[in-house]
């Protein structure tokens, strides 16, 4: 275990900013981390969601911002039943984060799965937007 | 004031809800070495006659954990891997970290280590660990004679 926690790190960063309307409740909303990735055929989207499952994860494509929310179970969020609370390291809170797309995305094809607290998104770029290498001819 | 050393599970979280936050630091610290991020993060929460641990430890498979229990020493272990290989693919951002944690965590009190329970929900781990019944307080009558 030479190389332990090397590059294992949490950040824990609240959502703030315009994207996001101030919350009326006492729910604490965190940005997930993200992988992003890209393929010939598509963009893919990874994100850490732990607490999050298929019931509680919204994604929404409006024009070109891509928003992921998750909505954590209210029991989730209280804790161990008749135990008191003496260390806490980390936060348990809903999440958010908002992407802008540059490219076209099929959005008939978008695809998204969660297994063990860690969201999928696969976005199919658009057929026209794929790379095309368009022959020059000499004039 | 005089302080002597006590014993660790004399510790009862009932007693003192002001100075808790500063007895469980002493209490309950983490054997890491200085310096080195933590990961796995913690949550402990505490009653008298167990201790709940929860962390979030999101996209591994359960059998990558390994836990273990010694007295009154939780090690947790595991690894996080990359994801899989998919030809053509570039990077725009990666901010999801992959690798082997390591993290032991000293408890206020001896564990019954055949009573350990763990789970792994929604990329949460769930540990339970109920107090060894030798290590609970054993109240003890004062009898007098006549």
């Amino acid at each position: 275990m030479a190389e332990k926690n090397e590059k294992l790190s949490v950040k824990r960063q609240e959502a703030k900013g315009s994207s996001l309307a101030e919350s009326t409740t006492d729910r604490k909303t965190y940005v997930p981390s993200v992988d992003i990735s890209e393929t010939e055929s598509s963009l893919i989207i990874t994100a850490d969601m732990p607490g999050a499952d298929e019931s509680s994860v919204n994604i929404t494509l409006e024009n070109d911002l891509l928003a992921i929310e998750a909505r954590i179970d209210e029991q989730d969020l209280a804790g161990v039943d008749d135990h008191s609370l003496t260390l806490a390291e980390y936060g348990v809170g809903d999440y958010y984060r908002a992407f802008t797309l540059n490219e076209a995305i099929d959005r008939e094809k978008i695809r998204a799965k969660i297994k063990n607290g860690v969201l999928g998104i696969t976005l199919p770029k658009a057929q026209s937007a794929r790379t095309k290498s368009i022959p020059i001819q000499v004039g | 004031m005089l302080r002597l050393t006590r014993p660790v599970w004399r510790f009862d979280p009932w007693m003192d809800m002001e100075g808790l936050g500063r007895e469980m630091e002493s209490v309950l610290f983490d054997l890491s070495p200085k310096g080195e991020r933590k990961y796995p993060l913690i949550n402990v929460f505490t009653r008298n006659d167990d201790v709940v641990i929860t962390s979030e430890i999101p996209g591994i498979e359960p059998k990558d954990i390994n836990l273990s229990v010694v007295g009154d020493t939780l090690t947790l272990k595991g690894s996080r891997r990359p994801d899989e290989v998919v030809n053509g693919r570039k990077w725009h951002r990666r901010e999801r970290g992959t690798g082997n944690f390591l993290r032991t965590v000293r408890l206020p009190y001896n564990v019954d280590s055949d009573r350990v329970d763990a789970s792994y929900q929604k990329g949460v781990l769930r540990i339970t660990l109920p107090r060894a019944e030798a290590d609970k307080p054993r109240k003890i009558s004062v009898k007098t004679e006549e």
